[in-house]
């Protein structure tokens, strides 16, 4: 025995490089995101956001509600920084407290897609054969669809409301994640550690949520990011059409909706809000980018 | 010694399929092709090839990580080749594997801690139970107890396959396949996990099925060596027996090409020519006739059986061996 912890000893040489390589992968890649400018930019218009949602009240000029037709269509000024709408109602505050409506956006559809396009893509990808199958040729029925269309389609089932149309925007999204979790299963499940797992007599079960999913966690992390962009401009689009948000909700798209009519006399009525969702999508384009170069395990040193 | 494993004409053929809508069978890999072998309770069995001989696959197949395709295993008398489900999970306590690769086969997400207790958590071990087997396996193991709470990728290879070995250990198996255990590591980290794979043989009275390329780690290990070619097994025997007289053309050039640390001391290698033919069209006959240096007609056409070479524990398939029993068919089956 004591020749053994001699050895073993001897094997411990370096105890400088374990302890750098200590950090975690998710610290190394959160490093490795602030180094990088634009994801960070992405990061900087995210925090904003969140900021902004959390001190709608403080931040707010006025009302996001109150009416004042006396006040309707003036142009940005410093009683109203952005001006007001048709109803005369303050667009900067209604920007403000629509933040908070676009992150509950954002996190619900991408909830929604996320676990099931995780759960289906995991099984098909996991099982293989007819599972496989007749899973991926269901996602491919729904990726045949233009995504808008099938929202459309999926909100005049439902009814048209906020819940209805995050709801939808969630179904559309489930193929992109049933895809990138099918194909990393795929991957993982070839490992050796996998099999290792089999050979102690894990089950399935355990396999499949213990040792294949924890691994596939990198690519669902970029994707839910891209996603959140794409699923706030499919919700604004379905609040544009009417089929989203209702009035008077402070939703971005729905507030471009309303303002269209006015769009040559008073183009901030457009403007802002449509820079505002311009501005988010873009943040968390930029941050997804830059996630994903950093959660690549080719990049790491 | 008592019979612990019996594999009897083990075959295991990877289907070939051609065309995208309609797939057709078009051939089959055959990996293992009709190998038996016996292993005895404590013993090492060497199993030793060329890389795509099929000894890893062997081994898996032994294990039923892949389903055989025909022939029999038998492990303490009991037919097991198509135990599945349930059963083949209990079986799992008493046939572990070893992994070839340090790097690949732990979990990267998992802590050692997680790692090594989750086989004994599988089968419903205690809480308090699981951490003192914990403490232990990694002693004898050669790792300290503040390894637990760290991840792979914090450990050098010698670690990591010791914390492999601790897995393998959990479950106190009496078998375990060791799928090329130290083909991985420096030279330096091989001798310590050769080791302690030893003294964990007599600690715990393992039997090993030892897989490698390595001759001469397969000669300090073992105590019996099987010879595998093209998914057949040329030759086995007692391991000083083997080593000191080889019979078969294959193994001869085998332990030819060992090396010695005596240059000045001639001696005849054999350098076998060409490839290794594809397991998907083996040749007829002897498999090895394509490269035998001294191959006749008969090994063309027809196919040699293991048989006994008189006076010593030891078996060859070879047509050019004279000196076999004749009439002996191969007294492994």
């Amino acid at each position: 025995m004591e020749t053994l912890a001699a050895e073993a000893k001897a094997d411990q040489m370096d105890p400088a490089i374990n302890r750098k390589k200590n950090s975690s992968l998710w610290l190394d890649s959160l490093s490795r995101v602030i180094k990088s400018k634009t994801s960070l930019i992405g990061l900087v218009i995210i925090t904003l956001l969140i900021v902004v949602a959390i001190f709608a009240p403080q931040i707010a000029t006025h009302s996001p509600t109150d009416q004042s037709i006396i006040d309707r269509y003036q142009s940005p000024s410093s009683e109203h920084l952005l001006g007001t709408d048709e109803l005369g109602r303050d667009i900067f505050s209604r920007i403000v407290y629509g933040s908070r409506i676009t992150i509950q956006i954002g996190v619900i559809t991408v909830g929604i897609s996320m676990i099931v396009g995780v759960f289906l893509g995991a099984v098909a990808g996991f099982f293989g054969r007819w599972v496989d199958q007749i899973i991926m040729r269901l996602i491919d029925i729904m990726m045949a669809f233009p995504s808008i269309l099938l929202a459309i389609a999926l909100v005049a089932v439902l009814g048209k409301s906020l819940t209805n149309a995050m709801i939808a925007v969630g179904i559309v999204g489930v193929p992109h994640f049933a895809r990138i979790v099918r194909s990393t299963v795929l991957s993982v499940k070839e490992t050796e550690y996998i099999e290792a797992s089999r050979v102690i007599g894990a089950k399935n079960g355990r396999i499949l949520f213990s040792h294949v999913l924890p691994n596939c966690l990198a690519p669902i992390i970029v994707q839910a990011t891209l996603t959140i962009g794409t699923a706030i401009l499919d919700a604004a689009g379905l609040s544009f059409l009417g089929l989203g948000a209702q009035p008077p909700l402070p939703e971005w798209g729905a507030m471009l909706s309303d303002g269209r009519s006015a769009l040559q006399t008073a183009p901030w009525v457009v403007m802002f809000p449509g820079f505002a969702i311009l501005l988010v999508v873009l943040g968390f384009n930029l941050l997804g980018d830059g996630l994903r170069d950093a959660l690549d395990p080719r990049l790491k040193q | 010694m008592s019979e612990l494993l019996r594999v009897q004409n083990l075959k295991k053929h990877f289907p070939i399929y051609k065309g995208a809508i309609f797939p057709k069978q078009t051939g089959a890999v055959q990996a293992v092709d009709g190998i038996s072998i016996t292993v005895n309770q404590g013993e090492t069995l060497g199993l030793v090839g060329e890389s795509g001989c099929g000894k890893s696959t062997a081994g898996r197949t032994i294990l039923k990580l892949l389903e055989p395709t025909d022939g029999k295993i038998f492990y303490k008398g009991q037919d097991i080749t198509d135990v599945k489900g349930e059963e083949l999970r209990k079986l799992r306590k008493e046939m572990q594997l070893i992994f070839q690769d340090p790097y690949a086969s732990l979990n990267p997400r998992k802590t050692i801690e997680q790692t090594v207790t989750e086989p004994m958590k599988i089968f419903g071990m205690s809480k308090e139970k699981r951490q003192q087997k914990l403490d232990k396996l990694l002693e004898v193991v050669g790792l300290d107890s503040y390894h637990k709470s760290r991840y792979p990728h914090e450990f050098s290879g010698g670690q990591r396959q010791r914390i492999g070995i601790a897995r393998a250990l959990a479950l106190d198996p009496e078998l375990i396949i060791c799928d090329e255990p130290v083909s991985a590591l420096d030279v330096s980290i091989q001798a310590q996990v050769i080791n302690l794979m030893e003294d964990l043989q007599k600690e715990f009275n393992l039997t090993y099925i030892f897989i490698a390329h390595d001759l001469s780690v397969v000669h300090h290990i073992s105590d019996r060596v099987a010879v595998m070619y093209l998914g057949e097994i040329v030759e086995i025997g007692d391991v000083e027996e083997l080593y000191g007289n080889p019979k078969h053309p294959y193994t001869k050039a085998l332990l030819s090409s060992i090396p010695e640390a005596r240059p000045l001391e001639k001696r005849e290698r054999i350098t076998l020519e060409g490839d290794l033919p594809s397991p998907s069209n083996p040749p007829q006959g002897c498999k090895f006739h394509t490269r035998c240096p001294w191959a006749e007609d008969i090994c063309k056409q027809k196919k040699p059986v293991l048989k006994q070479v008189p006076g010593a524990e030891h078996q060859v398939a070879c047509h050019l061996v004279k000196e076999v029993v004749e009439d002996t068919e191969a007294t492994l089956v």
